[in-house]
């Protein structure tokens, strides 16, 4: 079967970087092709350059779509021609209606004026395609990410699109949102619709993709065909990091002690709907270097659990008490929590975690700026010691600590999150989502902290999507839904259909 | 992906850094500096000479001294995030209220003056408190200020002029540093004190890159370190020669002049500035960190307000009397000398240098189109090119 779509020779260059070096990709029609590489290989730089936001004559090498050549000057020229693009981060604007936003830059018109009415009818149409169930003049801001995401792919519709391509769809959904996206892609192929899926997610892969490219370094290292032989996700690892991946997870040997930290009966309002109990007494305990894991869906009110406990950062009439070897302690502020070793390592890297536009040691001691100052005036030539080491010791790569954080990649980015903590000094490390959006090299290393961590005495409380990171990690799991713990096991009893379970389970009692 | 700089594994980097690579990573501070000399060197030829005449020059620091010390506070609301547009009216405001103590009521310039200081830092604190415990947008907030300190300014007033000054407060501005030499037509202490502080400098600069060579960090290469230092030094020797050969400094230059090593210091060497910074860069982060982010936007008011106040009393001292329109446009000569000088309105990034060196960009293009007889109106409009021109190549030097 011919290509529809056939990428020869790109190259791309950036001032000082080359970013793609002879990429070659040819996608068949109606298939979903996926796109695998770590962060920093090349994926996004490519779609660009497929959608015109690289116009031609930037890069090197040509573009043939439905058999002719192409040369996109701009997102609007490859959309004309039937290209769609689904980026990462939702694009939304949360005070307009779906519908607007669906039509937003491509509005149904009569002789210039917006036509209401054409629109409604389009959207509902649209809506129905994806399964979404809503009316067209809700606002954005109402629905979750999940719905969120698919009035993103009817957008993409709405401009007759052919090739469709998806940047890490799944990356803010939870495992049932995902599963049903999914589904929603499988059944675009049926109906002919071209696909090119960006993802992290292997098992994703293996579930919908009919052909695998992955990328690493710039290059194209592999092009694998699933119609013959089903995808072996080693196997992908492989050709992404360039090296075998013996162990995902870092092997340990757990020395656990008394009980250090404990939460009792911990209860917390919403945050905007003040009569909303979101957590509902919650009980918990983490013992000198264990590793304690805490699974759920998105949603389900980790974060805001741990939010809560450092220094009442998230909700209202928050209630329960703390105790820090049995003895109860004050958390109302952030201050006072650091002051007690607690540490809380955000899931929102650039929004909660890093002034970007500050230098790497600038942010590795914000949280503990008295550490190299003396009647508030800060040692540079301490400060700068503090930054070099933890740069070395947890191998942040980067030419020196004076760069700002927002020039670096996602991994070196939670790098410095990491470090900033650390430096804090803490007993209890609070670690939110810390391997997401970053590479399988850089995952493993944080595994590698992580574990060293537990292992000098540490407390780890670790929130995870991931269940395969939960089991590979964690000595014992907290299993979190609607805002209440509804499970725990000892992660050798544990399994990912038991996590699951425990959270269906718990769903349907409070649901009759 | 992502143009993100994928860096190979840290090696240690020699120290040496070549003169030319150093002065391209550091254009920018330089780059200020070097559009004020250009546009001073281009009144100076423009005028005749008249603009570095001592009188001129004296006049020049008189008349901006007070955008100075108000824009030193304003970088510090701007880089937290925040916007003061009540500055203008506080300083009116406050000029009135130092009138009315000493003259009306004849107070002795020292507790009046210090009422007026207290006066601000309430301002500056009533304003602070809704900003920043009650999160309403500093814009709003300052706009309704600005309106109601200029209506109270005028009610104060009786909506007349009130002076003249005591003579000791007049001093404020129309005084000069003493001079104990009396050497003929040379104000000798005003030459020393510039003097000292170029040496002070030249030390000081010693020590830091002494200091970063000790720790390793990559430190400016030796000779351009000399000899940025020597231009310097002759630049402020050279100035001071020349108000020396007039009446000598101003008292108001020495005051202002100590403000700004104050600010210089609080913003790049204390936990304090670095904390204001954080806050403007991401305020969730930094109170994630820890950092009483609240408390801090209040104390950056607060701030605002005695500086302002203290502008006031500058510019009543000035003119030696209190009027209701006194201040009238300030902020809007303080709030672009920020941007000027490179602070960003998304806050988290400005250097007070920078605002310094913005304000006297502003003055000097002040002084020197009034000199020439360029009309009011075209001023303005050059002024607003200005502006724009120089955030404008800021933002494009960025992105580049």
């Amino acid at each position: 079967m011919d290509a529809i779509l056939e990428m020869k020779g790109i190259t791309k260059r950036f001032p000082g970087v080359v970013a793609l070096k002879d990429v070659n990709l040819a996608v068949r029609p109606g298939e979903i092709h996926a796109i695998c590489g770590e962060n920093g290989a090349g994926k996004s730089t490519l779609m660009k350059v497929l959608s015109g936001v690289y116009p031609h004559g930037t890069y090197e090498g040509e573009i043939r779509f439905e058999g002719h050549e192409q040369r996109f000057d701009s997102i609007r020229d490859s959309e004309k021609r039937g290209i769609a693009i689904i980026h990462q981060e939702l694009a939304l604007v949360p005070l307009m209606s779906i519908a607007e936003n669906i039509f937003l830059g491509n509005e149904l018109t009569k002789a210039g004026v917006i036509d209401p009415e054409a629109t409604h009818r389009r959207t509902v149409e649209l809506l129905k395609k994806v399964g979404l169930n809503e009316s067209p003049e809700e606002l954005i801001t109402n629905l979750g990410v999940g719905k969120q995401q698919l009035v993103e792919i009817a957008k993409a519709l709405a401009k007759e699109c052919k090739l469709l391509i998806l940047d890490e769809p799944t990356a803010s959904l939870n495992e049932n949102d995902s599963q049903a996206l999914l589904d929603l892609l499988l059944e675009f192929k049926t109906q002919g619709m071209t696909m090119i899926m960006i993802s992290h997610k292997l098992n994703e892969i293996a579930r919908v993709a009919d052909s695998v490219t992955v990328l690493r370094d710039g290059s194209t290292v592999k092009t694998m065909d699933c119609g013959e032989v089903p995808i072996n996700e080693d196997e992908i690892i492989r050709h992404m990091v360039g090296r075998e991946m013996a162990d995902r997870y870092p092997h340990r040997e757990p020395h656990i002690g008394e009980t250090v930290f404990e939460v009792k009966d911990w209860t917390v309002f919403h945050e905007q709907h003040e009569d909303r109990k979101f957590i509902k007494g919650v009980n918990l305990h983490v013992r000198k270097g264990e590793i304690l894991g805490i699974a759920g869906l998105m949603g389900s009110g980790r974060t805001e659990l741990a939010m809560s406990i450092f220094g009442r950062s998230y909700g209202r009439h928050i209630s329960g008490k703390v105790l820090l070897r049995g003895q109860e302690i004050d958390v109302s502020t952030v201050e006072k929590a650091v002051g007690h070793g607690i540490a809380y390592v955000t899931e929102d890297r650039k929004g909660y975690g890093l002034v970007l536009e500050n230098e790497i040691k600038h942010n590795i001691s914000l949280a503990n700026l008295p550490g190299v100052a003396k009647w508030g005036i800060i040692n540079e030539g301490q400060e700068y010691s503090v930054a070099k080491e933890y740069q070395k010791k947890i191998n942040i790569r980067c030419p020196d600590v004076f760069q700002y954080v927002g020039n670096l990649s996602g991994g070196n980015q939670q790098k410095v999150v990491l470090s900033k903590w650390l430096f804090a000094g803490p007993d209890i490390l609070i670690l939110d989502e810390p391997t997401r959006g970053i590479d399988v090299g850089a995952k493993y290393e944080i595994y590698c902290l992580i574990a060293e961590l537990a292992k000098e005495g540490k407390c780890i409380i670790l929130i995870s999507s991931e269940m395969p990171e939960l089991l590979g990690m964690a000595d014992r799991l907290y299993v979190m839904n609607e805002g209440a713990f509804v499970a725990e096991m000892n992660v050798a009893d544990a399994s990912q259909e038991k996590i699951m379970r425990a959270i269906v389970n718990a769903g349907k009692t409070t649901h009759e | 992906m992502n143009s993100t700089i994928e860096a190979v594994a840290p090696t240690t980097q020699t120290q040496k850094v070549s003169v030319a690579g150093f002065l391209k990573k550091n254009l920018r501070e330089y780059g200020m500096l070097l559009s004020l000399v250009v546009i001073m060197a281009f009144f100076q030829y423009m005028t005749d000479g008249t603009l570095m005449q001592p009188l001129n020059l004296t006049n020049l620091l008189l008349q901006n001294s007070y955008i100075v010390i108000m824009a030193l506070a304003m970088l510090l609301v701007i880089v937290a995030g925040h916007i003061d547009l009540s500055v203008g009216s506080v300083a009116g405001f406050v000029g009135g209220l130092a009138a009315v103590l000493m003259v009306e009521y004849q107070w002795h310039y020292l507790p009046a003056t210090l009422v007026c200081l207290l006066a601000g830092a309430v301002i500056g604190g009533v304003q602070g408190y809704f900003i920043a415990f009650h999160r309403i947008p500093s814009f709003i907030v300052t706009l309704g200020g600005m309106l109601v300190f200029r209506g109270l300014a005028l009610w104060l007033l009786h909506g007349q002029s009130i002076g003249p000054f005591p003579r000791e407060f007049q001093l404020l501005s129309s005084g000069f540093i003493p001079d104990p030499f009396n050497a003929e037509g040379l104000r000798v202490a005003s030459l020393l004190l510039g003097a000292l502080v170029a040496l002070a400098f030249f030390y000081m600069n010693l020590r830091e890159r002494a200091n970063k060579i000790q720790y390793g960090a990559v430190a400016e290469p030796l000779g351009f370190m000399i000899g940025r230092n020597v231009a310097f030094s002759a630049a402020i020797v050279y100035l001071c020669y020349l108000l020396a050969s007039y009446k000598g400094m101003p008292n108001v230059m020495v005051i202002m002049f100590a403000l700004m090593m104050f600010y210089d210091f609080i913003t790049t060497r204390t936990t304090i500035g670095r904390r204001i910074y954080a806050l403007g860069g991401n305020e969730k982060a930094a109170r994630l960190s820890g950092i009483k982010t609240d408390r801090l936007s209040f104390y950056t008011f607060v701030n605002m307000g005695v500086l302002a106040a203290l502008a006031g009393l500058i510019f009543a001292a000035r003119l030696n009397t209190a009027t209701p329109k006194a201040g009238v446009g300030f902020e809007l000569d303080v709030i672009a000398a920020c941007f000027i000088g490179g602070a960003s309105a998304t806050g988290g990034v400005g250097r007070v240098m920078g605002a310094v060196i913005g304000a006297f960009v502003m003055g000097v293009m002040n002084n020197g189109m009034s000199i020439l007889g360029i009309g009011i109106d075209w001023q303005q409009v050059i002024k607003g090119v200005v502006l724009v021109a120089a955030v404008f190549v800021d933002v494009y030097n960025k992105n580049k």
